[in-house]
Parts: C-alpha cells; structure tokens; sequence
C-alpha cells in the first residue's frame, strides 16, 4: 500500500455523479454549426490562418500558435468557413472573442494523417507536434501542454496523472477511464519519456472503482506506473492537492511543480496527448459530460465548437432550465447564455434550474465561527480574506496571502452565513490586477517623463559644460589669470545659473522627441491592453 | 447572474444558534430539577427583552429587521445572560442586563458579527458593578431550602417586591458556594472544614454542581456535532485545572481543589457557551488555545485574589480585548509556505 499524504481542510458535497455514468460516452450528431473560438487556452490567441467562404478538412490547422505561450485551432470537422468575427464565449468574462464559424459539409473529410510511434520520436518533436495539435490541459486550465512538458530547473522525478475528478455531478474523466484506459495509459508513457520522470502515479477518487480497476489493468505491465485510489474529498483533485495527497509535496502559490520535481497532467489530456502523437489527431473533440436539468445525463464526444444548447438537446434538456453552468457546481460558471459552443476547457454541462439550485438565501454578516478556514484546503484564513475585500484593504489581502486561494469554492459552501466569500476574491484579484495595471503604466509614464528630464538636462549640461570650457579656454589666453580655484568655482556657478534657469516642462519639443514620446505611448497602450486581457484569462 | 459555488451545505446561523440553545437543554433541566420552575420565567423575561430591543435597534439601525431576528442569536444572549445572574431577583435585573447587552454591546458595535464583547458577560459585568447585592442573592437548592416560598411568592416577589411578613430573602438564597468560600477563607477557616458546610456538594457546590454538569453535557453536544471545536472548553478548563491544581498543591489548607474550580461559578458556562462565542473569540487554534489560557488563569486571579465572587465574565471580557492582536501573532503558515517562513 502507497503512504497517502493528508490535505488540510475539504469538503463532502453530494457528488450527483451516479445520474451521468449509467451509459457509455455516446458521439452525438454533427450540429448545424460549429463555432470555434481562437483563444481557448492559457497564453495568447492563436492567428486565424482561414477566411470566410474558405473550405476546410476536419483536423485542418486554422488558428497558428503565436510565438511563445500558445496553441493550435483546428476545425473540428470538414466544411465551409462562414464568418470569422467576434462572438460571446463560453468564458467567465462573458465578453465576445474572435471565433470562426464553420458549416459542417457532412463528410468528415480529414486532412492527411499519419501513425508515428511515440517511442522512438525525438522529444522536441513531440512537444512540437502537441503545440501544433492544439493540445492543452483537459482539466479545466486549458495550459498549453508542450510548456507543460518543459522541464524546469530540477530533474522532475514523479507525473501525476490526474483522474481524480472531485468535483460534484462531472464524470467525463470517469468514463473516459473506464472506455479508453489504454490511450490514457500510453499518454502517460509519452509524458514520463519527455519529462525523463521516474514513475507516473494516477490519482483516482475511490468512488471510482471502475475506473480505477480499468487503468489498474491498463498499466498492469509498467513498473513505473501506479493507479493510486486517493480518499474522495472535494478539492482532492486540485493539481495542487492531488499531489499533495501523492507526494506529500506541497506546491505553494506560484512556484512551479517542475521546480518541486513533479509534474501534473490531466487523464484527459494524456488521452488526447498519445491520440496526437501516435495518429496525427489534433485536439478537436473532448468528453463533456452534460447533466443537471436534463432528460438523459450522459457523457457524449463532443467537437470543439458545438452550440451548447444542441449539445444540451441531444441529452434531452428539460424546458424549466434557466441557465447552463461550464463545469461544475463548485468552481464552474455561469454561461452568458446557450448560444455559445463548446470549448477545450468545457468538461462538463449542467442544466441549473432552481429546484436543482435555488439562489442563496440573503448574506448575513461574518460570525467569524471559522467554519470556512477549517476546510480552507490552501490554510488560508477566508474570513480574514472576506474582510480585507470586503473594505477593499486589498494590501492587507495580499499580506493574508490571496494569490494563494485556488477558488475552490469550500469555504463558501460551508459558510453559514452564506456569504459568497469566493466572489469577494475574484473582485479583490481583479481590482489588485487592474491597480498592478495602472501602477505599471504610471511607471512607464514615471519613467517616460524622467528620461526626458534627463535628456533635457543632459543637453542643458553639454552646452553648459561647452561654454564653460570656452571661458575656460579665454580666461587661459588671458595673461593675468586668477588661480585654479577660482576659476572652477567661477564655472561650477556659471553651470548652477545655467540650471536654475532652465525651466522644468520645456514645452517646445522637437519633431524628433515628440515622436518618441508619441512612440513610447503606443507601446505603453499596447502593453497595458495585454495585461488587461491576460489578467481576464 | 450566480456565481459559483452554486450548491451550499444546509447550514445557517440560526440553525447554529438553535443548536446552542439546545445543548442549554440539559443545564435548565438540572436549574429547574434543583432551584424550581422560577428560572424559566427569567428565561422567558430576557428573551422577550432580547427580541424587542433587538429588533428596535435593528428598525433605528435601518437594518432588515426579519433576516436578522430569524438568526436567533438574540435569543441565545438572552439564555445565557438568563444562566448566568441569579434567577430569583426583581424583574428588572434580567431585563436591564439584556437590554444593555443587545443594545449597547451590540447592536451599538454593529450587530451580528461585529461585537468586540461578548454580550451576555458584558451584561454580567454592568449588573454586577451596579447592583451587587441582587447579583449575590442565589437561590438556595431545594435540599437545603428551610422555608419555601412557593413558585407564586417567588412570581410576587419578583414582579411586585413583597414578600411574606415573617421571610427575609435569606431564607431561601443564599450566597454562591465560590463566594462563601472567599469569605470564610477571610474568617480564617480552614478548606476543609469550610467544605463541610451543606452548601457543598461533591465537587462544588450542591446544586449548582449538577447544573455545572449540565453544561458539561451540552458542551459535549456541541463538540461532538462540531458546533464548537475542543479547543477553547479544553485550554479552558485544562489550565483553570492546572493553575488551581498548582496552587492547591502548595497550599491545600488555603486553595481549592481545582475540580471545585471547575464545577463552580460560570466555569462550564463559560467554557463551552462563553468563550466559544465565534464572534469575540480568535479564529485560529493557536490563538484558541492562547485565548483560553489566558481567560483561565484571568478567572482564576480574580476568584482568588480579587475583589467579585467569580471571575469568569471580567476574565472573558479582558481576552476579549487581546483577540485581534492574538489572531495577528497566530496566523498559520498557508500550504506550501511552510518550510520556508521556518
Ligand atoms: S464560514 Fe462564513 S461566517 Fe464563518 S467565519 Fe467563515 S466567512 Fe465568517
Ligand atoms: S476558495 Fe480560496 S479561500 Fe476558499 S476554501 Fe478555496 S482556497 Fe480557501
């Protein structure tokens, strides 16, 4: 038996996930359209490569990975672009985003593929093909995995695979355990050789005892490999907690796990890493399970792209749905509306109503009872949290260590107060990002402004220091010069008088400067709407 | 539009409330099986002061009035200021302490969740400062009563001041075993023979021990519901245990023994009902135990050496003030930050 490690605080919220297992993962129709954003993952967007009226194969790249972080778009099936133009996203922004629309011709055409073999690939190949595959973390982070697969400054010893699943009503991964325990397996094989790992564990919740005898088989041959039934407690599958319960190492807030020589994947992500590196198929479908307010929950293959209402509908939506929420009940969000489609970090549908869940009673104040810190699986202090957001003495949050809160959503749960303490920290993350943006770009006009003060000095001094050197030069030529002293200290005042003369907002600018200024404050606008857009991601 | 999460655990502050009062339950029934029935009237009189000031306040504050009586906290002060002063006193005395306690201590501060005191020993203390002698006269336990009063001289006695011609107040109260204690060690009597006297019982006082046992029960209750978490009760009474056991040790003629300590006053209230008020106490284990120490050894300087006959409300009341700076030293080290702040 493997020695489980203990993390502090979790929940047991009702898992609701026996309604969605009862048949396999079904491939549903092919929608009328596929809507297909170009930035579905963590790092910038990827370049539409397509234009409307433009047809495409099924697996055809559209989106170029831009330099850096960043991955692929494919079109999710053969046809005829339609529109490449802002839409509504299935985002928590709820802000539209470049998408391509793309008309299914029916034929699921492909583009030509190839079979590889995983072993003898070169590594850097490997990670080359997942970027252009479009591969990301399944789980809900939509990383880009060819990063993921970057060692870092030590040598990574373990992989995690992550089948722990521990949010309430999801079962994609589940049954994607259960269905295609092999490919998992063989992902797990690709990602231990890139990284060079010692050994991969697999942490599966044990309310899973499918899934964990199907990849116990699966890995039956490998010595390295480990299928390791982890106690079920919700945010147990938390990258950050599922290695914990692991390893017993513990990945503070913004250190890398590669640094901590370990590396967590999940299962759905080593399934679509070994389909893209053995047979060329780009990442254009995901398991989503669709559930809630529905007829018949089920997991269904669903291509990137797919409007969520006829996802919703082929699992048999009933009409009282007032909403749908992306992923799950603890940490998922509310879609802008039904209209938008189905993305890489889609893993689960859920139909809300307000039999299933009602609105939270009115908010009352903080009694401080602690509840919330008990279960606070990051140790952090929540109602401390709540009070520093709560009167916006964001410094103060930073010091109680809000970077450090995963928005698992555990301290609100239990709350008896039923305060939505989880929300008072996005806002609170949000306002400290947007002031970290504003401070940066006073800085930047800080900076600006002093450069040119300096500039301005530096020319003051330079003809000062010339006239200086001219008097200098006369007073030499006269014969009765007065001694050396004096005459520096004669030039020392004739260069104060110069300063103190020299007024401090020089307000005639050459051509020449203003366009730097001019230069300088369109790099500043630029720099400033990337932060903004990548504090939203 | 909602934001996640969207499910919630069935749990509200009235339901906690609730179940305070509940684990009040077996306490009252010892008060009523040893002192009579006079003890719910008292209960009753500060519950009705309780509700009406609150939502007075609420209704002045501009506050919804609703919501905030429903988190029956109110109610719960009310009990535990009713638990906490003598039953058997003029009317006023009980509905002057709650109102004070809800008015000033906190609805004043903010309401709910904003109290720096805890209410209902901040009632105890202003009662005891101005009316110190109705805040001696304890009923006597029906054992040891010479001469009784009945339920309606008691009722006349409260609400109307009179009482029968050939009774003083004497014959049937009598001064808690914590206080006679105090006042005997003066006279120079030896413990031992001081525990003699019928007004002590096995550990503390007779009665008053049973009901002190009825906390003890409660408390349990809530600790094994996990409405309260061991540590405040058991720092608590650990160290009032330890400090008396230290002293008795050393001085046995002089000092109690410490289980009399622990049975007698409001040291079981205190413990499990007092302390464990979530909103006056620290929120981090450390703190806990730091605060209860604190307010053991208080209660137990006070007891021995001061001036009040328990000590256990100026006690909670003085760590109440050191509670923010507790939780300020206390603050556990977060996940993975722990290695590297050693
Ligand atoms: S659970 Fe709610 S009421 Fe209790 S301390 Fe935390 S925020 Fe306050
Ligand atoms: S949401 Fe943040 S503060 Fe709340 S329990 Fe999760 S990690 Fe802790």
């Amino acid at each position: 038996m493997t020695q489980l490690y203990h993390f502090h605080g979790g929940v047991h919220p009702p898992t609701h996930k026996a309604l969605s297992v009862r048949s396999p993962i079904a491939t549903p129709p092919l929608p009328s359209k596929l809507v297909i954003p170009f930035h579905q993952h963590v790092g910038s967007m990827a370049k539409p490569l397509v234009q409307a009226g433009d047809y495409v194969f099924k697996g055809q790249l559209i989106g170029m990975p831009e330099d850096g972080l960043s991955s692929a778009i494919h079109a999710s099936t053969s046809g005829t672009i339609a529109e490449i133009g802002m839409q509504v996203v299935a985002h928590a922004s709820g802000l539209p985003d470049l998408c391509a629309t793309l008309i299914p011709d029916g034929k699921e055409a492909w583009v030509v593929r190839e079979q590889r073999n995983p072993i003898t690939l070169p590594i850097d190949e490997i990670r080359h093909i997942l970027r252009l595959a479009g591969i990301v973390g399944l789980g809900g982070a939509v990383f880009p995995s060819d990063a993921k697969l970057r060692g870092g400054k030590h040598h990574v010893r373990t992989i995690v695979l992550n089948g722990a699943e521990c949010e309430p009503y999801i079962t994609c991964d589940d049954m994607l355990m259960r269905q295609r325990a092999r490919d998992i397996v063989r992902g797990g094989d690709i990602i231990r050789r890139v990284l060079g790992a010692d050994e991969v564990l697999i942490g599966i919740e044990d309310n899973k005892p499918q899934a964990i005898a199907m990849m116990q088989e699966a890995c039956v041959d490998r010595s390295s490999m480990r299928v390791i039934a982890v106690p079920t407690l919700y945010p147990g599958g938390g990258a950050k907690q599922l290695i914990r319960v692991l390893t017993g190492i513990e990945v503070a807030a913004g250190v890398r796990s590669t640094d901590k020589g370990v590396q967590c994947f999940n299962v759905a992500t080593a399934y679509s890493i070994y389909r893209a590196v053995a047979f060329s198929e780009p990442l254009l479908s995901r398991i989503v399970t669709v559930t809630g307010n529905v007829h018949k929950p089920q997991n269904f293959e669903v291509l990137i792209g797919t409007p969520v209402d006829e996802l919703v509908a082929w699992a048999g939506g009933k009409p009282d749905t007032t909403h749908h929420i992306m992923g799950g009940p603890m940490m998922g969000v509310p879609l802008p509306n039904d209209q938008v489609s189905v993305v890489k970090a889609c893993n689960c549908i859920i139909a809300a109503s307000d039999a299933l869940f009602p609105p939270a009673p009115p908010a009352m104040p903080c009694i401080r009872c602690t509840r919330c810190a008990e279960v606070c699986p990051q140790e952090l202090q929540p109602q401390d949290l709540y009070w520093f957001a709560k009167s916006k003495n964001f410094g103060k949050a930073q010091e109680f260590h809000l970077f450090d809160c995963i928005e698992c959503g555990a301290c609100s749960y239990v709350c008896p107060s039923h305060i939505p303490l989880v929300q008072y920290y996005r806002f609170a993350k949000s306002e400290i990002w947007a002031r970290d943006n504003d401070k940066k770009a006073a800085d930047q006009a800080r900076e600006r402004h002093e450069f040119r003060e300096y500039r301005i000095e530096r020319e003051k001094q330079e003809k000062a220091d010339k006239l200086a050197a001219k008097e200098k030069a006369a007073l030499a030529a006269k014969p009765a010069a007065s001694d050396d002293a004096q005459q520096k200290i004669q030039a020392a005042l004739a260069v104060a008088k110069q300063q103190a003369v020299t007024p401090k907002n020089v307000s005639d600018l050459t051509p020449q400067q203003q366009a730097e200024i001019a230069d300088i404050e369109a790099r500043r606008a630029n720099n400033q709407a990337r932060a903004q857009s990548d504090a939203g991601t | 539009m909602f934001y996640s999460p969207f499910i919630r655990k069935p749990i509200s502050v009235s339901q906690i409330m609730l179940r305070v009062m509940l684990a009040l339950i077996p306490a009252i029934g010892a008060y009523l099986y040893y002192f009579g029935p006079i003890i719910l009237v008292s209960l009753t009189l500060a519950s009705i002061t309780a509700v009406a000031t609150e939502a007075a306040m609420l209704k002045l504050r501009n506050r919804p009035v609703a919501p905030f009586l429903q988190d029956n906290s109110a109610l719960l002060t009310a009990w535990l200021i009713a638990l906490s002063i003598p039953a058997l006193a003029p009317w006023w005395l009980v509905v002057v302490g709650t109102a004070f306690a809800i008015v000033i201590a906190k609805q004043l501060y903010g309401g709910l969740g904003n109290n720096p005191f805890n209410p209902a020993m901040i009632a105890y203390a202003v009662l005891i400062i101005s009316f110190p002698t109705h805040m001696t006269h304890w009923l006597t336990p029906a054992m040891l009563i010479h001469a009784d009063l009945g339920f309606a001289g008691q009722l006349a006695y409260m609400f109307g001041n009179v009482l029968p011609q050939n009774m003083t107040l004497d014959a049937f109260t009598m001064a808690t075993p914590l206080d006679t204690l105090k006042t005997q060690l003066h006279l120079g009597t030896a413990i031992s023979s001081i525990f003699g006297q019928p007004i002590f019982g096995g550990l503390a006082g007779q009665g008053s021990e049973m009901v002190a046992v009825g906390f003890l029960v409660g408390g349990v209750y809530l600790w094994a519901t996990r409405i309260i978490t061991w540590h405040l009760p058991v720092a608590y009474l650990g160290s009032l245990f330890v400090i008396a056991g230290i002293f008795h040790l050393i001085d046995p003629a002089h000092y109690a023994p410490p289980l009399f300590h622990l049975f007698s006053g409001a040291a079981m209230l205190g413990a499990f009902f007092i302390l464990t008020d979530p909103v006056t106490s620290p929120t981090t284990h450390k703190g806990k135990l730091i605060f209860a120490a604190g307010a053991a050894l208080l209660t137990y300087l006070i007891r021995v050496f001061g001036g009040f006959p328990d000590g256990m409300a100026f006690a909670t009341l003085l760590m109440n003030i050191c509670v923010p700076l507790i939780d300020l030293y206390t603050q556990p080290k977060v996940f993975g930050k722990k290695e590297q702040a050693r």
